[in-house]
């Protein structure tokens, strides 16, 4: 982790199963020294109750936006029960590592960000030869 | 018959269901058996959004499902039932006596529960509720998903299978 990357205030959490938030996470860092912007959580062993307890706890904090791995997952699902009470809560599900890359560059406007990072997100999918 | 699955989960609708079980049984009928989320539209809304397009998703209460099940098992695509809890899943049961095995999918941990498996955790309540069932005839096994050892009750109730 670089110097610049453990003077900065995370900005967005990103959630899911298994590892995914950590590997994700792991990537930003090592693409671009940034990855103490984001917090990583698992939804491993948790229950939606915890799961919500715990964003409601970083948003709280001033978080603003939470990044998903699936749209009907459970951490999703939670997250928009959290950001449905909370003001200005943005709640990006189907993250990929081009769309956390754009957001990271951005911290000074996290909610902002996030559909941008979204939309990037989504054209860095793209599929060469034929299916 | 096109009920694949009753299902109990806390987490009710999410990725294992959906996609962990949805994809291989080829489900396109999601019932979501429970009272709270049956009566609230901001509740449905939620988990509608949380389904992919070609899946389709009812949100029942347990006498709105009892009421309807022959309708699901009639209906030619694959379902799948769940509720959220133990409880909900007795009464349904009661109601509708063709239900003959039930599926564990996830229980978490909460104060007042033991460690059955990874994912299942119970009261000694919620126990003797599982073997209430099975004493009427239903198969209670615990499976998270489908690539998952089946574990059958008495051994999941032993604790066995956490250990």
């Amino acid at each position: 982790m670089s110097d610049d990357a453990r003077a900065v205030t995370p900005t967005a959490v990103v959630i899911g199963h298994g590892g995914f938030a950590a590997g994700l996470i792991s990537a930003v860092e090592q693409i671009t020294g940034r990855g103490a912007l984001l917090i990583g959580l698992s939804n491993s062993g948790m229950t939606p109750q915890e799961m919500q307890h715990v964003m409601k706890g970083y948003i709280d904090e001033g978080i603003r936006v939470v990044f998903t791995d699936l749209p009907g997952g459970s951490a999703t699902i939670c997250a928009r029960r959290v950001s449905a009470v909370s003001n200005g809560v943005v709640v990006v599900s189907g993250v990929n590592l081009p769309a956390l890359l754009d957001f990271v560059f951005s911290p000074d406007m996290p909610a902002e960000s996030a559909g941008r990072a979204a939309l990037r997100g989504k054209e860095s999918i793209t599929v060469w030869g034929q299916g | 018959m096109p009920i694949q699955l009753y299902r109990i989960d806390d987490r009710m609708i999410h990725g294992q269901v959906v996609v962990g079980w949805g994809q291989p049984l080829d489900i396109h009928l999601l019932v979501l058996v429970d009272d709270v989320v049956a009566s609230s539209e901001w509740e449905q809304e939620l988990y509608r959004m949380a389904v992919p397009p070609e899946m389709d998703i009812r949100f029942e209460s347990v006498a709105g499902a009892a009421a309807c099940h022959d309708e699901f098992a009639g209906d030619k695509r694959n379902s799948i039932f769940v509720v959220p809890d133990i409880p909900t899943m007795q009464r349904l049961v009661v109601a509708v006596p063709d239900i003959k095995s039930v599926n564990i999918g996830g229980l978490h941990h909460r104060a007042g529960r033991n460690q059955k498996l990874r994912y299942v955790f119970l009261t000694p309540d919620e126990e003797k509720m599982l073997s209430d069932l099975a004493s009427k005839g239903v198969t209670v096994t615990a499976q998270d998903v489908p690539s998952a050892r089946v574990v059958p009750l008495e051994e999941l109730v032993s604790g066995e299978a956490a250990a």
